[in-house]
């Protein structure tokens, strides 16, 4: 205190610099929506031209980001992989991936959009539409949702049965025309085009037709079990599916 | 990170020393007290804690690494959240105050020093008091940088409290900012890795008299001027004070 005299000879640059850095946080966060839509169209063209994919990185840079909820990529080869269709169904049954394969094949084009943000257009989904598997099986009466669970051990998901027969729910083994790799959640994963993509659970194993809505691993979590895109979770984005 | 053996061990054996300008002779100058470097440490701990976690949250080749998104989740929340937390609790200390208020003020001296810092290394920028002006900018941008970064990241951690384009924006302050951040941090670093003495100085608390000549030639030539001048004597042990006798929320 008894050295205020002696250094207030000098300007607060320091309160003007912390005041100033608060100020543009503040219209950043007031028209962050519209900047980064702008930023989003130049990176978009920016990272088309550069070689290194360092663009990738920055922030709104475009493409997946990867999330996973258990503690490493769990693998598993093509000719190990099951998929198990079990609960209130008349005839239970297990799938290699050359069933899958063999069955008829569904082609899907969307956007995929993320509950934290991101977008990535007109990503392609091939598989076996997982109301055939339904069908297969034959649902019980009682049946009335599925839940979905995962090689990784962790994760789970669910939808009702309506949604579960809707013509964009597939049981996806190829993305963008190749096979879906493990980091993406292959060999097979779930890819429920017209919801978030929480929804389309990674490394799928088990589909099991339970008597209600049993909620996902991240909908324990407070994200919403009806997960349309731009009708949940609080978001507005345009839909991906129809 | 308040529990760490390791880091309780120096600050525990320089305060058995006797903290005179005597015990340390004539050619050290005392930088900073126990309060000082205990709000940078934590400080620094919990800002690396947020900057990896943010790294290996965002990051696809590293979340690829470890998983585990739940959990560094939750450790980047609490690291973010709390990094605000040292400094206010060092706010009761007089010796941070009194750092505080030098790091808020420029003189003349730090007129045009970071620009000819920049374009002429910071060894021909003139000479610099306690702390040159590129160290007052720094941890005054820091200082609102992490207000907010703690601030937009609240508004992601409770997305039911804020709408959607507010969300929207806080996202993207908090990204770009943090990449900013980041950078700083680094240079920062980079700063810290040239400097050995200057290390040895946040580690500490002392600095050579021939260190602070070169560095900070107006804060040794002050510090000598209070010596010569006798009835200024008790200031400084007055000011160290704190350091002798630290109350609990120092051993944080």
């Amino acid at each position: 205190m008894e050295q205020r005299g002696r250094q207030s000879a000098g300007k607060p640059v320091g309160r003007r610099v912390v005041l100033g850095v608060l100020g543009l946080g503040a219209v950043g966060v007031a028209f962050g929506a519209r900047i980064q839509n702008g930023l989003d169209n130049v990176l978009a063209e920016v990272s088309s031209k550069d070689p290194t994919g360092l663009t990738g990185l920055l922030p709104g840079g475009g493409g997946f980001q990867f999330y996973n909820v258990a503690d490493s990529i769990p693998h598993r080869s093509d000719t190990d992989y099951r998929l198990t269709v079990d609960g209130l169904v008349d005839r239970p049954a297990t799938y290699t991936l050359a069933d899958l394969k063999s069955m008829q094949q569904t082609r899907l084009v969307r956007d995929v959009q993320c509950v934290t943000g991101w977008r990535v257009p007109n990503t392609e989904f091939s598989g076996v539409l997982l109301r055939d598997l339904l069908d297969m099986a034959g649902v019980q009466r009682q049946g009335t949702a599925i839940r979905f669970t995962c090689f990784d051990g962790v994760y789970s998901e669910s939808l009702t049965l309506d949604e579960a027969r809707r013509s964009d729910v597939l049981i996806a083994h190829e993305m963008n025309g190749a096979p879906v790799t493990s980091a993406h959640g292959g060999p097979v994963r779930l890819y429920v085009a017209p919801m978030y993509f929480y929804k389309s659970a990674k490394w799928l194993s088990g589909i099991t037709v339970t008597s209600q809505v049993e909620p996902g691993y991240w909908e324990h979590y407070g994200y919403d079990v009806e997960a349309w895109v731009g009708r949940s979770n609080g978001r507005d984005d345009a839909p991906t599916s129809n | 990170m308040t529990s760490r053996p390791g880091s309780a061990v120096p600050t525990g054996a320089t305060m058995l020393r006797p903290r005179t300008e005597q015990a340390h002779g004539p050619d050290e100058l005392r930088r900073f007290t126990v309060a000082e470097r205990w709000v940078h440490r934590t400080t620094a701990t919990l800002m690396i804690v947020a900057i990896l976690s943010a790294a290996f949250l965002y990051l696809p080749q590293l979340a690829e690494l470890v998983g585990r998104r739940r959990l560094l989740v939750t450790v980047h929340e609490w690291s973010g959240v709390l990094l605000p937390l040292p400094l206010a609790v060092g706010l009761g200390f007089r010796s941070v105050r009194s750092d505080l208020r030098r790091l808020n003020r420029f003189r003349p001296e730090d007129r045009g020093w970071a620009w000819r810092a920049v374009r002429h290394g910071t060894r021909h920028a003139g000479p610099a008091g306690k702390f040159n002006a590129g160290q007052k900018l720094y941890a005054a941008f820091i200082a609102g940088a992490t207000l907010v970064m703690v601030g937009t990241g609240l508004v992601l951690w409770f997305p039911h409290l804020a709408a959607l384009d507010v969300r929207t924006g806080a996202t993207f302050v908090h990204d770009w900012l943090a990449l900013v951040i980041g950078i700083l941090v680094l240079g920062h670093l980079r700063m810290a890795f040239k400097d050995p003495e200057s290390r040895h100085g946040m580690r500490t608390g002392w600095v050579g008299r021939s260190w602070a000549k070169r560095e900070h030639p107006l804060w040794e030539r002050e510090e000598r001027a209070q010596r010569e001048e006798p009835e200024e004597e008790a200031e400084p042990g007055g000011t160290t004070s704190t350091d002798t006798a630290p109350p609990p929320g120092d051993r944080n």
